[in-house]
C-alpha cells in the first residue's frame, strides 16, 4: 500500500490481504516516513478491510501509540459496519485510536477541508 | 467444557441432530495458508446463506483460531463443515494443531491472557463470536478448537 | 427380522435383504411408468394436494423419486440408512417436501404423499410373486424404506417452515426499529419495548448502515419507550455506542426515565463515558452542537 503525502499529513490504507509480515513492514515504513517527513497527521483508510482480528487491531493500536510519540495524530477512517460490530463483540477496544466515518471526514479532522462545498453540511464546518 | 473431538465423521460428532452437508480440510502451515483459510471460510459462510455481519463474525473467529494454531501450535489443520439442522443452517470450524497445548484453558479464555503475540483475545473473542465453542487439549499435546455458528432462528 | 446391523464403516447387507432388493429393483425397472402413474393417481384421489402443484409436476416428481429409489437400492448401502445417507435419494425427498411446504400443503399431506407410494409398490410386488414369505420380506423392506422417507419429508417440512418463521420475525424486528434522519448528519433510533440480544443486533446493524449511508456524525438512541433496563440491556447499549464510535461517529442516549436512571445507579453501571440527555430534544440540540452546525434551526425547540 503506497503512503502519500499531503502537506503535513500522510495518507495510506490497509488492504484485506494483509499478512503478518507485510503488516510489520508497513508499520516500519510508516514510522520511518513520519520521522523523515515530520508529519503531524496520519490518515489510514480501512474501508477495504473485510475483517479486523486481534492481530490487525493490535497493529493499529501500536501504530497509533508510536505515531503519537513521534508527534503525529493518527485517524483510522472508513471502518465497515460489520467490522465495527464484530470488533465490539470480540471485546476489542482499539485503545487510543481515533476514528472517522470516511477518508474525507478523517482529513477534515486533521485540518484538511474541501475547498468547494458541493454538498450539504460542509457549510456547517467551523472553517467556512 | 472439555470433550474429545477425535473422531468427527461428518455430522456424527458434536452436533447432535445436525447433518454435515459438506466438509473440506485446509492446512495451516504458512502465512499464505492463513489467508487461504479465511477465503475458504468466507466462501462457506456465503454458501450457507449468512448475512454480511454473520459472515464477518465467522471469518474473524476463523482468523483468530488459525493464527493461534500457526503461531502457538506450530501449524495444524482447519476443517470447515457446512451443517443443516431443523430450523437453520450452520458452519462449523475445527482447528487442530500439534503444539504444546494450553496448560490453563480457563485463563486462555479470559481476556488479556496471551502466551505469545496478540492481545489475548484470540480464544475468548472467537468464543464470543460463535454460538458453540469447545476446546480440547489431550494429554499427549496439541489443541483442538471446534466452533459453530448457526443462521438466525 | 432386521438384516444384519451395519458395522461401523463397511456395509453388510444380508442375503435376504439383497434378494428383496433385487426384486424391488426389477419391479422398479420393469414397471416405472405404471408405478409413477398409479402413484400420481393415488395422490390426486386422496386429494392430498391443496393447490399449486399440478398433475404434470406430480409426474415429474414421481419420475425423479423412482429413479432415486432405484439408484439407492442398487448402491451398497443398507436399507436402514438409504434415505438419510444416499445423496440423490435424500435430496429428492427433501426437494419434494420443500416444494410442497412452499405450495402450502399441510405436513401430514406431505408425508402421506410419500407414504402412499408404499401402497403402489406393494401392489406391483404382489403381482410378481405368490410366495407369502417373499411377499412379507418385500413388504418389510418397502415399509422401512418409505417410512424413513416419510419421516425425512416431515422433518424437512417443519424445518422449512421454521426458516420462514425466523425470517419473518427478523423482518418484523427490522420494521420495529426504524432509523430516522433527524437533522443534517444526525440520525435517531427510538427504541420501544424490550431490548434483547437479537434486537440489539438488529438495531446496531441498521444504525451503523444508516450512519455509513448518510455520513452521519451523531447517532441518538432514544430509550423513552424501553420498558426496563437491566445489566444485559445496558451492556447492549454500551456495545452499540462503542460500535458507533468505531465507525467514526458520536452517540447520544436520550430518554432515560427516572426509574431507569435509578436502576442503572443501583446496578452500579458506569455510563459516564456515554453522553446522556433527558429528552430527545435535548439530545438533538447536543447533536447539532457536536456537528458544528450553528444557530437554532427553523425555529425548532432544538436549541433550548
Amino acid at each position: 500500500m503506497p503512503i502519500l503525502r499531503l502537506g503535513d499529513v500522510l495518507v495510506t490504507g490497509l488492504l484485506d490481504e494483509l499478512d503478518d509480515r507485510s503488516a510489520m513492514a508497513f508499520v516500519d515504513e510508516l514510522t520511518e516516513r513520519i520521522t523523515r517527513e515530520a508529519a503531524t497527521g496520519v490518515l489510514i483508510d480501512i474501508s477495504r478491510l473485510e475483517i479486523i482480528d486481534s492481530f490487525v487491531a493490535r497493529t493499529l493500536s501500536e501504530l497509533t501509540t508510536t505515531a503519537r510519540l513521534l508527534g503525529a495524530r493518527v485517524i483510522v477512517a472508513g471502518m465497515r459496519p460489520p467490522v465495527a460490530i464484530t470488533l465490539v463483540e470480540l471485546g476489542l477496544k482499539l485503545h487510543g485510536v481515533e476514528t472517522a466515518l470516511n477518508a474525507e471526514a478523517g482529513m477534515a479532522a486533521l485540518g484538511w477541508y474541501r475547498t468547494r462545498s458541493s454538498r450539504e453540511g460542509s457549510r456547517g464546518d467551523d472553517a467556512s | 467444557m472439555v470433550t474429545t473431538p477425535r473422531e468427527t465423521p461428518a455430522g456424527r460428532g458434536w452436533g447432535g441432530a445436525a447433518a454435515a452437508e459438506h466438509r473440506t480440510e485446509y492446512p495451516v502451515r504458512t502465512e499464505e495458508d492463513l489467508l487461504e483459510a479465511r477465503h475458504a471460510v468466507r466462501a462457506a459462510t456465503l454458501e450457507t446463506g449468512f448475512g454480511l455481519v454473520d459472515q464477518t463474525r465467522v471469518v474473524t473467529a476463523a482468523s483468530e483460531l488459525v493464527r493461534n494454531a500457526y503461531i502457538h501450535g506450530g501449524g495444524g489443520t482447519l476443517v470447515i463443515e457446512r451443517l443443516r439442522r431443523p430450523g437453520g443452517r450452520g458452519v462449523r470450524l475445527t482447528v487442530s494443531d500439534a503444539g504444546p497445548g494450553i496448560a490453563n484453558v480457563d485463563a486462555a479464555l479470559a481476556d488479556g491472557f496471551s502466551t505469545g503475540s496478540g492481545l489475548g483475545h484470540g480464544l475468548g473473542g472467537a468464543r464470543r463470536l460463535m454460538h458453540e465453542f469447545r476446546i480440547d487439549c489431550p494429554p499427549g499435546g496439541g489443541t483442538i478448537v471446534c466452533v459453530t455458528r448457526w443462521t438466525s432462528g | 427380522m432386521r438384516p444384519d446391523a451395519p458395522t461401523a464403516r463397511g456395509f453388510v447387507v444380508s442375503a435376504i435383504e439383497s434378494a428383496v432388493r433385487d426384486r424391488l429393483i426389477h419391479a422398479l425397472r420393469d414397471h416405472t411408468t405404471e408405478i409413477a402413474d398409479n402413484w400420481v393417481r393415488l395422490q390426486i384421489d386422496q386429494e392430498v394436494m391443496v393447490s399449486g402443484i399440478g398433475e404434470e409436476e406430480l409426474r415429474g416428481e414421481a419420475g425423479q423419486l423412482l429413479s432415486a429409489l432405484l439408484g439407492g437400492l442398487e448402491s451398497a448401502m443398507p436399507v436402514g440408512r438409504l434415505v438419510t445417507e444416499h445423496t440423490e435419494l435424500r435430496e429428492t425427498v427433501t426437494e419434494l417436501s420443500l416444494r410442497r411446504a412452499r405450495a402450502g400443503a399441510t405436513p401430514t399431506a406431505t408425508s402421506l404423499a410419500v407414504l402412499s407410494l408404499k401402497e403402489v409398490m406393494l401392489e406391483i410386488i404382489q403381482r410378481s410373486t405368490q410366495n407369502a414369505r417373499e411377499l412379507f420380506e418385500s413388504a418389510v423392506v418397502i415399509n422401512r424404506l418409505l417410512d424413513a422417507a416419510g419421516v425425512l419429508s416431515f422433518d424437512t417440512y417443519v424445518a422449512s417452515r421454521e426458516e420462514i418463521i425466523s425470517r419473518q420475525s427478523r423482518q418484523l424486528m427490522e420494521l420495529s426499529t426504524p432509523v430516522v434522519r433527524l437533522w443534517r448528519h444526525v440520525l435517531a433510533v427510538p427504541l420501544i419495548g424490550t431490548l434483547d440480544t437479537d434486537r440489539t443486533q438488529v438495531v446496531m446493524e441498521s444504525l451503523l448502515q444508516a450512519i455509513q449511508a448518510d455520513e452521519a456524525q451523531v447517532a441518538i438512541i432514544d430509550i423513552t419507550g424501553v420498558a426496563a433496563v437491566d445489566t444485559s440491556v445496558a451492556q447492549h447499549l454500551m456495545q452499540t455506542v462503542a460500535a458507533v464510535r468505531l465507525m467514526g461517529a458520536d452517540c447520544v442516549i436520550s430518554g432515560i426515565r427516572p426509574p431507569i436512571a435509578q436502576t442503572i445507579a443501583q446496578l452500579g453501571l458506569d455510563l459516564s463515558a456515554i453522553v446522556t440527555k433527558a429528552t430527545l430534544a435535548d439530545a438533538l440540540a447536543e447533536a447539532v452542537k457536536i456537528t458544528g452546525q450553528s444557530g437554532v434551526p427553523l425555529g425548532e425547540t432544538a436549541g433550548r
